[in-house]
């Protein structure tokens, strides 16, 4: 302990605030600040360790055996602080507790699962990019496509009913907002916490579902003692909270760079079998989900900084996704890149369980605007919605030509 | 003796496949085994219930003509810690009128081996819970053992109910008991004759999961004193030969890629995965170790040699897809829809 405590780092320190608007807007100076400064960085602000470089990013995702996500996987440490919900049975659970509703939702979301949406989504895509243009070459392409598609894509494949739907952005950017600090975009929301809850919550019961979709799959899991019926819902709720913003601002992510990379656009259409691969290099280029929280289990010594039982860290796996130790020239968005292994979606026990869904949803709506097509480019300024987790759009104006 | 490091090599998810660290006397006819990656990496995390395939160094001499081309296949619950992330352990009967794998395991494998692993995979989870019963019989003790420690950590109510044909075959015993006192009723069949089934399963419950693994007449037993129980209540595991014992092939297979229009030769060296991309194919891949499933491809003709943790048995029967980045052809050949 002695000998541990003498050749531990003082790791440097930071007063950053990668919570400030401005740095949610534009969060690469910081990040690369942060990167450079260490592989441990004390963010004196929040009292928290915080890693940026990949090689410490991947090795605490993966480690849930010493840092956990049961104290809360924002700044909010569930050990002193009564959560604003009750807790996920995902994300804000650990093993073993985290293990029978992962099974469930992973077998229900496995890519052979997904096989009968392949052709229905396809067609839903179509659809709207059929719609889409046939109203003009100039939109936004945000509200018109990576807004619009999963919308008409997702809850159907969950069972969601018709009703109430718009509540489920909103719902998502507070969950969002929630795991950063206490600040006015938190404030922002407050309003609408009971309401947006409120209807979430009813959507989970197994009343509110159709019958053949993800929510029904999940009950019918419950029937079979594979999961609580009072987990159920909860499960229901893991699937409405973490699998709309998420998929709409990666999608917009995507959109930005194909609007900004015309020649990666020309690659997409020349092989569009590589959809799902170019929607991971935009998940790594943007990190859709820029940060999450751990909990030390014990004291941790990371790159020779001991983090302190029983506090938190902080990951910015957007920046972990741009280490130049692990990337060439991170900074360009490139289809002959291989992404594998980036962190957008996470790693480990908690990897993103939705990540097959988000990249068939990709797919089916790249591959249809690939098709029609042929050059996309930016028609004004790009517009960033600032989150306390997400890196969010409000607008993305483009000019299309068709093929 | 010549395909000792090709089957090493061929150790999936895991590179270069594992080291037996350890190996130990547990009980009369039992031995334990340690393994862990000779580069001291993280192992894939598992769930308890899970079981690995082991690949043992040498060919079996009771075994089917596909297996006798590569090492000796079988399947073994892991009985160690999951907090523990760097190390698995197994526990193996020899099994007298076995095909010589456990004969192998307890004569030849030697603590600095290297031995392949395929998966782990869960059949057999543990769902959720007010109370347990779990009944081994024999070394049916070991995908109960590390469920009883999650039962505990639940706060679960629990008993196991542990039989055996001698208290001296019966492995970790002592730490059961020292571990759980009376929630471990361990019953020696030469001192107490066999399990008293129908007084510890004769009344069904709402409440409890009942968990059985050991010998076929034992499972069979059960089943039939659990007939009137809910639906689901009762979980068995059942090791049978025909389960999974995945052919390992040493040599050298084709790939066709079947879209792109090329065909790669893939060596024992590397995974399918590498191969393809060489090749020039788009595959998106995450873990590596045959647990996210970003890498699972249609597989249009060929017999993939399965060796992912995600795949149920019925996919796995289907053929027609597979985890490029574990995953191992039976045959010559496979063609991928790539």
């Amino acid at each position: 302990m002695t000998e541990a405590l003498e050749r531990a780092v003082v790791p440097p320190v930071s007063d950053a605030d990668p919570f400030a608007h401005e740095v949610l807007l534009d969060p690469e100076p910081l990040h690369r600040a942060l990167r450079e400064a260490g592989p441990v960085v004390y963010l004196s602000r929040y009292d928290v360790h915080a890693l940026a470089r990949y090689e410490q990013v991947h090795a605490a995702l993966v480690d849930w055996q010493r840092f956990e996500s049961g104290s809360g996987v924002g700044l909010a440490n569930f050990r002193h602080e009564k959560p604003w919900r009750p807790p996920s049975l995902l994300l804000e659970a650990d093993p073993p507790r985290h293990d029978a509703p992962r099974r469930v939702l992973r077998e229900i979301l496995a890519p052979p699962a997904l096989v009968r949406l392949r052709t229905a989504w396809a067609g839903v895509a179509e659809e709207l990019v059929d719609q889409v243009l046939a109203e003009g070459t100039e939109f936004d392409a945000f509200a018109a496509l990576a807004q619009a598609f999963p919308l008409r894509a997702f809850p159907d494949a969950v069972g969601l009913g018709p009703d109430g739907r718009e509540h489920l952005l909103p719902y998502g950017n507070m969950a969002f907002n929630a795991f950063g600090p206490r600040n006015d975009l938190v404030a922002a929301d407050a309003h609408r916490v009971a309401e947006l809850s409120a209807w979430v919550n009813a959507q989970c019961a197994r009343e509110a579902l159709s019958e053949d979709g993800f929510g029904a799959r999940i009950w019918a899991a419950a029937d079979r003692g594979d999961l609580t019926y009072e987990q159920a819902p909860l499960v229901v709720r893991s699937l409405l909270t973490a699998g709309v913003d998420t998929t709409v601002h990666g999608l917009a992510a995507c959109l930005y760079a194909f609007a900004t990379h015309p020649g990666e656009w020309q690659r997409l259409r020349q092989r569009p079998e590589s959809a799902r691969s170019a929607f991971d290099e935009a998940v790594r280029w943007q990190s859709p989900v820029q940060t999450f929280f751990r909990t030390a289990t014990t004291d941790v010594t990371l790159a020779g900084t001991v983090v302190p039982a029983g506090t938190k860290i902080l990951m910015f796996l957007g920046a972990a996704n741009r280490d130049p130790d692990r990337w060439h020239e991170p900074d360009r968005f490139d289809l002959t890149r291989d992404p594998s292994g980036h962190v957008g979606f996470g790693m480990g026990v908690h990897q993103c369980i939705g990540q097959h869904v988000a990249r068939l949803e990709a797919e089916a709506l790249l591959t249809a605007l690939a098709r029609r097509v042929e050059r996309i480019e930016l028609a004004g300024t790009p517009h960033r919605h600032p989150n306390n987790t997400l890196r969010s759009w409000a607008s993305l104006p483009v000019r299309v030509h068709g093929a | 003796m010549v395909v000792t490091s090709a089957v090493a090599d061929a150790g999936p998810g895991v590179g270069p496949g594992l080291m037996v660290s350890a190996k130990e006397h547990v009980a009369e006819g039992v031995v334990s085994l340690t393994l862990t990656h000779p580069g001291g990496a993280r192992l894939p995390d598992w769930t308890p219930g899970s079981h690995i395939d082991l690949v043992l160094p040498w060919g079996s001499p009771r075994s089917s003509a596909a297996e006798s081309g590569g090492g000796t296949t079988r399947q073994y619950s892991l009985c160690g810690d999951r907090w523990d992330a760097h190390t698995y352990r197994i526990a193996v009967l020899r099994e007298a009128a076995g095909r010589g794998g456990s004969a192998q395991v307890h004569d030849r494998l030697r603590p600095g081996d290297r031995v392949g692993v395929g998966g782990p995979r869960n059949h057999f989870p543990l769902v959720p819970s007010e109370k347990y019963l779990f009944i081994a019989g024999g070394i049916g003790i070991t995908p109960l053992l590390p469920m009883v420690r999650q039962a505990e950590l639940l706060g679960a109510d629990w008993q196991l109910l542990y039989g055996g044909r001698t208290r001296a075959s019966m492995a970790f015993r002592e730490e059961l008991t020292a571990a759980y006192g009376e929630r471990v009723h361990v019953v020696p069949q030469d001192e107490l004759g066999l399990l008293d089934l129908v007084a510890w399963l004769g009344t069904p419950r709402s409440d409890t999961k009942v968990y059985c693994c050991g010998p076929a007449p034992l499972l069979a037993a059960v089943e039939a004193v659990c007939a009137d129980w809910p639906p689901y209540a009762l979980r068995t595991e059942r090791f049978t030969a025909a389960a999974q014992s995945a052919p390992v092939r040493e040599e050298p297979f084709e790939v066709e890629l079947r879209r792109t229009g090329r065909t790669v030769t893939v060596t024992q060296e590397m995974s399918v995965l590498e191969a393809v991309r060489r090749a020039g194919a788009d595959v998106l891949s995450s873990c590596e170790q045959g647990t996210c499933g970003t890498c699972l491809t249609p597989v249009l003709e060929g017999r993939p040699d399965h060796r992912d943790s995600v795949l149920s048995d019925h996919e796995r029967a289907a053929n027609d897809c597979m985890f490029l980045c574990v995953s191992r052809s039976c045959g010559d050949r496979l063609v991928l829809d790539l």
